[in-house]
């Protein structure tokens, strides 16, 4: 797979990788095997695109580990006119259906060993969603 | 392929239970076999449907212990898990051992211990189902809902009241079930005054944390009048999964393991939405009952909210949707759900829903796991 990307600033030099596969289109995350059960031909770096916000909620009853209240948003980018979707926790609760937001890395998105799944079994850190000014 | 009865069922009460998941299964286990009259010695095949009993007790290798507990050994036994609709996976096993000819008679139970779990550590139970890239944000189902009911209602028009109108609906139908964790009425305002939990979800939006087991037996249709004159027959089953990813899907407010699933039950069935006479549907929130509602073909996509306005899903209406109470009123024990689910189906197409009875000689049942990862939907027959 080939890296199309280039790292923004304020992702702290950290990449949100999506998968692009033969048919053009884009997922994150990505999967071994995409539509049409083709391998993905490459990768594209979502943290130097802005989103739009789908959808959001903020959940007040949260698991061990996890922020209260954790405001959390579906949104979805434009890759060169390919609509991707993600979704993560929103830095703030002052976020509406139709708001632009940006990717910012954060270290730790909750306290891996809260959980019960196993903290070596995943990475723990990834992208919040920062509303643009 | 064969024809598949059903010869006999139970649940057991549900709600917080003293008792532990062994206990559970074989409380339903002897008194479904109690129901159809048949000795443990004659079952072939037991499944038992259940998430997480090893996460939430400790206990692994429960059908097995249920085998023995019931004096059915040398049946064999498996342990089906599709997290929430484990139940309807394990109704598609049973029926798939009868009718395949594997067994001769089959039972299926289903259980779940939950309620000695806090909220909090229940539902991370339930959320590992969950993506690495969802787990690590705290997405949980509840929040996958709360998600859902803003965009449905944003995308549609619907009123926040309609949601709750659902709540109001299943309860009233739950204070006539006495298995229900809740036998008791709710009024709108409650609903809507009551504490948010995934904006703009409120606490009396989801269904409880709970305690309870259910059980099916199931046999060649050929041989069912040897055991009963009432009996229900499996017309039409259909399984499907949905992305695991929840936000991938290309309409956040179409579940497209319902649609994939009751179009196969439907064609087994050789019907239509349309003849559906009563349904059961996955209520763990109340949104699921407009999408389930939606995709399953009663109602026209954004249309289901309207349906619950008027009254169409009520159990003296058109099309009466969870006259058991629903898992909203009646708990949520994971395993057990999609079994419960069948049950009130079956007792309702042979006639033996006491207060809760419908004109119904078609009944469907959808079961969804995840937030419609997997889905199972199941229409019986009743054969008086």
């Amino acid at each position: 797979m080939s890296d199309e990307s280039t790292a923004h600033d304020a992702t702290d030099g950290h990449e949100m990788e999506a998968y692009r596969y033969p048919d053009g289109s884009i997922t994150y995350p990505g999967h071994p095997l995409g539509p049409g059960g083709q391998e993905p031909t490459g990768t594209v770096d979502l943290s130097d695109h802005v989103a739009e916000v789908v959808t959001w909620t903020t959940s007040t009853a949260t698991p061990p580990g996890v922020r209260q209240p954790n405001t959390v948003a579906i949104v979805e980018f434009d890759v060169d006119g390919e609509p991707v979707r993600a979704i993560g926790q929103v830095t703030t609760d002052g976020v509406e259906i139709g708001d632009e937001v940006r990717p910012v890395y954060c270290e730790e998105l909750r306290d891996p060993d809260a959980g019960i799944r196993e903290a070596e079994s995943q990475e723990w850190d990834g992208f919040r969603f920062e509303p643009v000014e | 392929m064969e024809r598949v009865a059903i010869i006999g069922a139970s649940m057991t009460q549900f709600g917080q239970r003293e008792e532990w998941i062994r206990d559970l299964l074989a409380e339903a286990g002897i008194a479904c076999l109690d129901d159809a009259g048949v000795s443990p010695d004659a079952v072939e095949h037991l499944y038992v449907s259940n998430m997480a009993s090893g996460e939430f007790e400790g206990q692994t290798g429960v059908p097995n212990a249920l085998a023995h507990d019931l004096s059915a050994v040398p049946a064999y036994t498996a342990r089906i898990d599709q997290t929430s609709s484990s139940g309807g996976a394990g109704v598609y096993a049973a029926w798939q051992s009868i009718a395949s000819g594997a067994s001769e008679m089959t039972l299926l139970v289903g259980g779940e211990k939950m309620t000695h779990r806090t909220t909090a550590e229940a539902t991370d139970v339930i959320a590992s189902l969950t993506h690495p890239v969802e787990y690590k944000h705290g997405l949980t189902l509840p929040s996958f809902a709360g998600l859902t009911a803003r965009h449905y209602l944003d995308k549609y028009d619907a009123p926040r009241e309609s949601l709750g109108k659902v709540a109001v609906k299943n309860h009233r139908n739950g204070v006539d079930n006495p298995h229900a964790q809740f036998q008791k009425e709710v009024d709108l305002d409650t609903v809507l005054e009551s504490p948010i939990v995934a904006d703009p979800l409120r606490l009396y939006d989801f269904c409880p944390i709970t305690d309870g087991s259910a059980a099916l037996l199931l046999c060649p249709e050929s041989v069912a009048r040897e055991y009963t004159d009432e009996y229900a027959v499996i017309s039409g089953i259909g399984g499907a999964t949905d992305t695991h990813v929840v936000h991938e899907r290309a309409d956040p407010t179409t579940m497209g393991g319902v649609v994939n699933s009751s179009e196969q039950a439907y064609e087994m069935a050789d019907i239509g939405p349309e003849d559906v006479d009563v349904a059961e549907l996955h209520d763990m929130f109340t949104i699921l009952e407009f999408l389930q509602s939606e995709d399953l073909g009663f109602f026209e996509k954004g249309e289901g909210w309207k349906a619950v306005e008027e009254g169409v899903t009520d159990r003296d209406g058109e099309l009466p949707i969870n006259t058991s109470g629903g898992l909203k009123s009646k708990g949520h024990p994971l395993g057990a759900s999609g079994v419960a689910q069948v049950y009130e189906s079956y007792k309702q197409v042979v006639g033996d829903a006491g207060p809760r009875q419908v004109d119904a000689e078609t009944a469907l049942a959808c079961n969804v796991g995840g937030f419609g990862n997997c889905v199972t939907t199941t229409i019986l027959e009743g054969q008086l």
